[in-house]
């Protein structure tokens, strides 16, 4: 279960066609569903399975991803921005928790 | 006078090892540390934040204010600072408003004397002691993600600052049992905090030995995978020397907690810090 | 990145200690090559993936095997009839051997991303990309992860 909220970095302006870097890192603690509790009863799994980062409705970056990835994932990538517009960031986790994130940006 | 001698025997007993093989050992990699030199009678004959045992892509992490997973704490307790509780429905902000100005070096003096009580306190203790007395709350627990963000972000209002925690004075006694027990041999394995950490940059087997300062805490630990407190961290540590810990927040954690304030002055306070 | 005054200590013992510590299962489930061969070619439908045209970047030694740092990036210049469609992460000796699949689209510009993985041990790590031609490419490392101490 995250607890606050997704850190996003991503420039605010930049130039048609430029190929801009965004960075994100959410809480998670990513129980992989392989430990054991004090009792010694595996503690069931809990992770982030995908993420997906949209740009003005058109899919950017995809992720399937699971208990292989480090708890708080951190994930960055790369887009082409031809135009301004909205990035929309979205983790599903197994639970079935969904955390959203959204950006703007302006392309001159 | 008495602590005079014993810190000049400790000092000297220090020289030994180092002169023994301590420095050989860091002197091949500590070429661009941030090394300070230590206070005349002090237990070390330099003073070297956790920061710079660790590998060129721990301290990454930590340097880049984005990808410090620690972070992501910091701004919990900033939202935290904003956020009322307790029937008087009081915010942290509602009698220290702005959090840069009113929070600014006290990350760097805690643990503190606390008048009223007669006692020390150390930063988690001075948070819920505010929590129940001002606003009368509930406090946090210990390693709850709620106290460990705040006692964040309270740090980081000081981040850069020398640390520079009070031993003399009403203090005094506490550090010196904080000094004891540093030097107290525990558990099954029959060890104290001196017998590793003041072997710095050797290695007890693969693992690579700081001096065990307390300004980084606390601390996104990669092992822990999240964020935990000092107290979490010595409790870990008796734990591996077979001993049974002492609880968190008790008078033994935080006198050992001055006696690590004095064993750290003038290191910057890093928060929040990441460690392996 | 090789730290000379550090040691790392190898083998399945070692794994063992590691998995416990970092969340991943103990003994009889750990990764073997013969299962990392299989999630290849699951991925590749049976294609075997070439080398080189891509980089897979990893600390040689990880401090610790909760968190380390990985960054891949593949030769393409996302143009059409050449960009690459998605990239498969699989560990050797991890318990589940994929850490992860990454779909690019044509909007992508720069194929290259980058995160942290947990390893459970020393092990072989591979990155295979597909590409729009149906072609597949691969680039491997080795990390050791560091264990054992009395740090806890």
């Amino acid at each position: 279960m995250a607890q606050s909220k997704p850190r996003i970095k991503l420039q605010k302006t930049a130039s048609k066609g430029e190929i801009v870097t965004i960075k994100t890192l959410i809480n998670h603690k990513m129980e992989s569903g392989s430990r054991k509790d004090k009792d010694g009863k595996l503690i069931p799994r809990m992770v982030i399975h995908t993420f997906s980062c949209h740009f003005n409705d058109n899919p950017i970056f995809e992720c399937d991803i699971g208990p292989g990835i480090s708890a708080n994932p951190y994930l960055e990538f790369n887009v082409k921005v031809e135009e301004s517009g909205t990035f929309r960031f979205v983790w599903e986790d197994d639970e079935g928790s969904v955390y959203t994130a959204e950006r703007k940006i302006e392309v001159a | 006078m008495k602590r005079t001698s014993s810190i000049l025997a400790a000092a000297a007993v220090s020289v030994v090892i180092a002169a023994a093989g301590g420095t050989a050992a860091l002197s091949a990699e500590s070429a661009d540390w941030n090394i300070l030199p230590a206070p005349e009678g002090h237990p070390l004959p330099e003073i070297i934040s956790g920061y710079d045992f660790r590998s060129p892509e721990t301290k990454a992490l930590q340097d880049d204010d984005f990808e410090n997973p620690g972070m992501l704490w910091m701004e919990q307790g900033a939202q935290l600072w904003e956020t009322a509780d307790g029937p008087l429905n009081l915010s942290c902000a509602s009698c220290h408003q702005d959090a840069e100005s009113a929070m600014r070096g006290v990350g760097a003096v805690f643990p503190k004397w606390n008048e009223r009580l007669g006692k020390p306190l150390n930063l988690e203790q001075q948070i819920n002691h505010c929590r129940e007395n001002a606003m009368q709350a509930k406090p946090w627990k210990w390693e709850s993600e709620e106290l460990l963000s705040m006692t964040t972000f309270v740090r980081y209002q000081s981040r850069g600052m020398p640390v520079n925690v009070q031993i003399d004075g009403p203090m005094a006694p506490y550090f010196e049992k904080g000094e004891e027990l540093y030097n107290t041999r525990f558990g099954q394995l029959d060890m104290a905090c001196t017998n590793c950490h003041s072997r710095y940059g050797q290695n007890i087997r693969s693992d690579h030995l700081s001096q065990g300062q307390s300004n980084g805490f606390p601390t996104y630990r990669l092992k822990w995978q999240k964020l935990g407190s000092l107290h979490r961290r010595m409790s870990g540590c008796m734990g591996q020397v077979r001993a049974t810990p002492f609880k968190r927040g008790s008078d033994e954690f935080v006198a050992l907690e001055i006696y690590l304030g004095y064993r750290g002055t003038g290191l910057p306070v890093e928060a929040p810090s990441v460690r392996h | 990145m090789t730290e000379l005054t550090r040691r790392s200590v190898l083998g399945l013992g070692a794994g063992m200690v590691v998995c416990a510590g970092i969340g991943l299962p103990l003994r009889a489930a750990l990764a073997t090559p013969e299962k990392l061969q299989a999630a290849i070619m699951e991925y590749t439908g049976g294609v075997a993936p070439a080398n080189g045209g891509m980089t897979l970047s990893m600390p040689e030694i990880a401090e610790n095997g909760g968190v380390v740092p990985m960054e891949v990036s593949v030769d393409s210049a996302m143009a059409d009839g050449d960009y690459v469609e998605s990239v498969l992460v699989a560990a050797e000796g991890n318990p589940v051997p994929v850490v992860g699949t990454f779909n690019f689209s044509r909007m992508s510009g720069d194929p290259s991303f980058s995160t942290r993985i947990r390893l459970a041990q020393s092990q072989k790590i591979v990155a295979v990309a597909k590409m729009s031609d149906g072609s597949f490419r691969m680039a491997e490392t080795v990390t050791k992860v560091t264990i054992g101490g009395c740090g806890g």
